[in-house]
């Protein structure tokens, strides 16, 4: 008997080792360890052994059953892993095909650049302060010492609407608002962005339309190092810390002294080239010390109080820092040129 | 303004300094200057010829054979087309090798046979622009006096290889619009002289004051006339160096009587007149205002009529100059002309002004009156004038001049402190370098302690007040050598104000959701502006606008965005989603602002959503764009405010648009553009919505009030209700919403069936309902009691049915 037990344990092995299916795996099982399996049959015929055998050929039997089991055990675990495996290969997809797109937008070029900025100078303690595009011929010109007649109204011709309402040439007329509220008490640090309106004719670098944005600062005891000392960290800011300014002398009827600031050109590093013209040097906003009879007519004491202004171009700005062309694309709204623009930048 | 190097040389001290580095000293120290110019640069080989010998080319009528001595050995054969050209002349000649504007190279030709060693050239072809070639000379070559050497280079002999300096000058300079204005300047940042033109003043027996008398009526606009008389005028050309300067400066020689007068006005600044006496019709001269209707034909031929605001030079029955401005053609000085009256005069700005704009007339002249002449040059300019009429055109100056003046012009004298100068500037000068930039300015100075006086000359009449010298000593000192500081100021918190925020949160959102933002112009024709009106309104007109494309102010922002999608869809890009947030503009009372509101519109159309190697394609439709909207609200913590309505607005699809209402005042609609109008623009299926951004920012929203998340589960009911069609999902959110009660938390469409197999007029809708109970399990009887509500009210308030 206990060859014949051998004898099974050794076939059922093999035949488990063979097994390629959990199906007969489970056949293996079924026939071997069964109640109605050899095994069995071996244990009933043990009544025929004498009382030292039984014991013996008992313990034999439940080893070879353990073995078996063990085995069958094992090779399901293969069996069920290899399934697994097959059924994943199965399912294999090309991971190289698209992904299901999510739709995205962005942000018009230059609002990101009118934020940019907004945001800089509200780090620096600044509020954003807005006004009318449809403005009075006080607030736009005679306030800004620009009074009936100036010859420099000239210089920003006009959408007339009636004889003392405009389109807004400029968006200074809100830094005269800003000021009357004030009602010449107390600081003003304010940056004014918004849209404004001039008689040219829209071509590549001229816009009927276009984005100005400016800032004001009036307090007792501003002075004009004080300006220079603020481009100098909006243009480092801005444009990078490599950057240079520099201050040249200018005329705005609003301010007194009055300076274009020029930043170093970034593409030959101010040795001159064609985007600079050679000069080294690139124009990018103007400002001044506010005019006394700016503060006056405002209602600020310009013995007491003083401040500085400026203003530039977020058209302007967009077309350095990006590159772009024509001032036009900033309006027609192409897609192909709105999409250019959702990117994060550093 | 255009300055020639060589010309400013006369008067001030250049050694040592390069045409460059004047033009970059200038420019930081207070005149942009924006080019400088040799217009010789890259052209060589072109001397002064003589014409020895000319015939015609045997084998072509127009052209000319001829001999030219280039002051070499052998004279050249130059075969010529010009019609002007002539044996004896003096003439500029390109000779073989030579190089010519737009790097033409002059090689030795053939033509029709004939060889030609070079070219005759006119002064166009030698890079002068048309506008300032002699009229005698602009469909010709250019002749030369006889009296200059044969081969020499003739590009110098015409100032060709001056430097000119271009300034852009702001309206405050009017002082360096003259030669003298920029000596200053210059004298001023180099630290150097100034050298005045000298003036012999020969004068003849005869007094100027027998041939003419002079009274100004309109005293105000014009303050000071001097009138000098200039006799035996031979009219010819003016000397060769004086046309040349003429040119460079971007004046076009006439004869010597016009050329001296335009010399002079950029010598000193001081526009000046010259008459014919002899055609002045009378022996008077009278300033006064025009009167109504009254005619004159100035110098270019038109014939003006005038108003009671322009001011004219009369002979004392009609105008023969509009003053300030242009000279009248009936007393204009020509080939016949022997004695010459010369004006020179102060008119105020204004009234010169008016009358340029009205006329559309600007001239040399008008440009400095209207800015600001120096009165102090007056009669200089006059004398100058003179005496180069006697040098250069044979004339015997009659003794003295005569003169209307009523002008006072004193010079301003302002004080500062260096206190003051230093708290402004932000700087620690002192005295002594403030008073030296005032002495370079040639301004006279006397300090009293802290302070300086300053006695400004009145060719600085841009300087009155005391940021006016700060501006110059800054501008001189250098703001190169400005510190940098920042202001020390009571700190201010900066910050967006809550509106601007929210706006920032609005773009973000439909960024996020896909959409694209635009800016497109505010103005707009008076057609498209009232489309789409949110607010019925009248539109805003310009007054005189430039186009009738862009001549009001827009009441609404759709029609430039759908402007803007068929412009995208004529480029191939068909589907797209558009906002924009910007004002439109409501008519008030006349002269008052108008309304000024800030609008929020979008558009979509074509697909939304495509997988196209999975075949997935979603295109835009009303849910499409409502859905963007009730994310946004949702965003904004408005939604719970917001309700939609079935509405008609004009542009859009009767059955599929909706007004949107927040806490019952319309804000808005969203709905489908109508198929007329889609197809009037080339547009495809479009949705649209525009909304006030004003009304939506400003509504009170929901604060974030944190509630526990549901410990115990809720109950789902789902029901499907067949009822008329005209019934909306809104009217039945309403029923279900109310009969709910509190246990009822969320309720949803999930179905709607429409098709064949409902009976005619019917519709199929699904809804679930999720009922929850915060504080613990719902048991199927409460839930079954308040599910049973809503169902009897459906039934009751709808008609509804309830499908199995
Ligand atoms: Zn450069």
């Amino acid at each position: 008997m206990k060859e014949r037990l051998q004898e099974l344990q050794a076939e059922a092995l093999t035949k488990v080792e063979e097994a390629g299916s959990l199906k007969e795996l489970n056949d293996i099982r079924v026939s071997y360890l069964g109640k109605k399996g050899p095994i069995t049959e071996v244990l009933r015929g043990m009544g025929k052994l004498s009382a030292e055998e039984r014991p013996v050929i008992g313990a034999l039997a439940n080893e070879v059953r353990e073995a078996i089991a063990a085995e069958i055990e094992n090779k399901q675990v293969h069996l069920e892993e290899a399934a697994i495996a097959e059924k994943l290969k199965a399912e294999t997809i090309d991971v190289t095909l698209p992904g299901s797109p999510v739709r995205t937008g962005a942000r018009h070029a230059l609002t990101k650049v009118v934020e940019e900025i907004e945001d800089l100078f509200i780090s620096m303690g600044y509020t954003v302060a807005e006004g009318p595009e449809v403005e009075k011929d006080y607030y736009n010109f005679e306030a800004l010492n620009l009074p009936k007649g100036h010859p420099a109204r000239d210089m920003q011709d006009s959408f007339y609407i009636t004889e003392e309402t405009l389109l807004r040439t400029h968006t200074s007329p809100v830094q005269a608002r800003t000021m009357e509220k004030h009602q010449g008490k107390g600081a003003v640090k304010i940056i004014c962005p918004g849209k404004v309106y001039r008689r040219d004719n829209d071509d590549a670098t001229h816009s009927h339309q276009f984005m100005q944005i400016e800032g004001l600062v009036v307090d007792e005891n501003i002075r004009m190092s004080d300006l220079k000392g603020t481009l100098d960290v909006f243009a480092k800011k801005m444009f990078g810390e490599d950057r240079e300014i520099r201050l040249r002398p200018s005329f705005f009827p609003f301010t007194e002294p009055s300076v274009e600031m020029d930043i170093s050109c970034k593409v030959c590093g101010g040795k001159g080239c064609s985007v600079c013209k050679g000069t080294g040097w690139i124009e990018i906003l103007g400002a001044g010390m506010v005019h006394p009879n700016v503060l006056e007519m405002a209602g600020y004491d310009s013995k007491k109080y003083s401040g500085f202004a400026f203003g530039m171009g977020p058209e302007r700005i967009a077309m350095l820092k990006y590159g772009v062309d024509d001032i036009r694309h900033f309006y027609t709204n192409d897609v192909r040129f709105l999409k250019q623009f959702s990117k994060h930048e550093a | 303004m255009l300055v020639s190097y060589k010309w400013l040389q006369e008067y001030v001290d250049l050694s040592g300094i390069s045409p460059e580095e004047l033009a970059e000293k200038i420019t930081k120290s207070g005149i942009e200057v924006e080019g400088v110019e040799k217009k010789s640069e890259g052209l060589k080989g072109v001397v002064i010829g003589h014409v020895l010998e000319k015939e015609k080319h045997p084998e072509a009528d127009k052209l000319n054979k001829c001999l030219v001595d280039l002051g070499q050995e052998n004279p050249v054969q130059i075969i010529c087309g010009a019609p002007n050209v002539d044996k004896g002349q003096k003439v500029a000649v390109a000779t073989v090798g030579a190089v010519l504007p737009g790097n033409f190279k002059i090689k030795k030709a053939k033509l029709r046979g004939e060889e030609s060693n070079g070219m005759i050239c006119s002064l166009q072809e030698l890079g002068i622009e048309p506008k300032v070639v002699a009229k005698d000379y602009s469909s010709g070559i250019f002749v030369f006096p006889s009296d200059v050497e044969v081969g020499q280079d003739a590009l110098a002999v015409l100032g060709l290889d001056d430097a000119i300096l271009e300034l852009g000058l702001t309206p405050n300079r009017a002082d360096a619009m003259s030669m003298l204005g920029v000596a200053y300047e210059v004298a001023a940042i180099l630290g150097r002289e100034v050298k005045w033109p000298e003036i012999k003043g020969d004068e003849g027996k005869e007094a100027a004051s027998d041939y003419i008398s002079v009274s100004v009526e309109a005293k105000e606009e014009n303050p000071l006339y001097v009138a000098k008389v200039v006799k035996d005028i031979k009219i010819g050309p003016s000397p060769l160096w004086m046309q040349t300067l003429l040119m460079n400066s971007g004046i076009r020689p006439h004869n010597n009587v016009v050329d001296i007068t335009n010399y002079v006005l950029l010598e000193y600044g001081q526009p000046l007149h010259a008459f014919d006496y002899d055609q002045l019709g009378s022996k008077q001269i009278v300033v006064r205002m025009a009167s109504e209707g009254e005619k004159i034909t100035t110098l270019d031929d038109e014939e003006r009529t005038l108003n009671s605001g322009n001011l004219v030079i009369t002979n004392g029955t009609e105008p023969v100059a509009l003053a300030g401005v242009m000279g009248g053609a009936n007393s204009e000085v020509g080939a016949e002309t022997t004695t010459v009256l010369l004006e020179s005069a102060y008119f105020t700005g204004g009234s010169i002004r008016r009358t340029s704009k009205e006329q559309g007339l600007r001239s040399e002249a008008s440009s400095r009156y209207e800015k600001g002449v120096d009165p102090n040059r007056v009669r200089q300019a006059a004398e100058r004038a003179a005496d180069l009429l006697a040098r250069y055109a044979g004339g015997t100056v009659l003794k003295g001049s005569v003169e209307a003046d009523t002008l006072k012009a004193e010079p301003a004298v302002v004080s500062i402190t260096l206190q003051k100068i230093n708290s402004v500037l932000g700087t620690e000068l002192v005295m002594d370098t403030v008073k030296d930039i005032f002495n370079r300015l040639q301004f006279e100075t006397a300090v009293e302690g802290d302070e300086i006086i300053v006695t400004v000359p009145t060719r600085r009449g841009d300087i009155t007040i005391e940021a006016d010298l700060i501006e110059e000593v800054a501008r001189l000192y250098g703001y190169d050598h400005l510190p940098k500081t920042l202001p020390v100021a009571e700190a201010l918190p900066g910050g967006l104000n809550d509106y601007q925020l929210k706006r920032r949160k609005t773009r973000a959102f439909l960024e996020g959701a896909g959409l694209y933002q635009a800016i497109t112009y505010s103005l707009t024709s008076e057609e498209k502006a009232s489309q789409f009106a949110l607010e019925q309104g009248e539109a805003v007109r310009l007054a005189m606008p430039m186009s009738e494309e862009r001549s009001t102010l827009r009441l609404s922002i759709l029609p430039q965005l759908l402007e803007a999608l068929k412009y995208n869809l004529a480029r191939q890009n068909d589907s797209l989603a558009l906002y924009e947030t910007g004002s439109v503009f409501l008519k008030t009372d006349e002269n008052e602002l108008p309304r000024e509101k800030e609008h929020l519109a979008g558009a979509v159309t074509g697909l939304w959503h495509s997988q196209l190697w999975q075949g997935e394609k979603k295109y835009v439709d009303f849910y499409t764009a409502k859905g963007i909207l009730e994310g946004l609200f949702e965003v904004l913590g408005i939604s719970e405010s917001v309700v939609y309505k079935a509405a008609e607005e004009d542009g859009l699809h009767p059955g599929r648009t909706a007004a949107v209402y927040l806490n019952d005042e319309k804000i808005g609609f969203v709905g489908q553009v109508h198929p007329k109008v889609q197809k009037e623009m080339d547009l495809k299926e479009t949705y649209v919505f525009e909304l006030s951004l004003e009304a939506l920012l400003a509504a009170e929203t929901t604060p974030i009030a944190y509630q526990t998340i549901p410990r115990y589960p809720s109950v789902t009911r789902d029901i499907a209700l067949v009822v008329d069609k005209r019934v909306t999902a809104g009217e039945l959110y309403s029923v279900i919403e109310a009969a709910g009660g509190k246990l009822l938390k969320e309720v949803s469409v999930f179905d709607l069936y429409e098709g064949d197999r409902m009976e005619d007029g019917k519709k199929s809708i699904a809804f679930s309902l999720k009922y929850f109970n915060p504080e613990r399990t719902l048991t199927d009887e409460e839930v079954s009691k308040a599910h049973g509500k809503v169902l009897k009210a459906v039934e009751e308030n709808t008609g509804a049915a309830l499908r199995s």
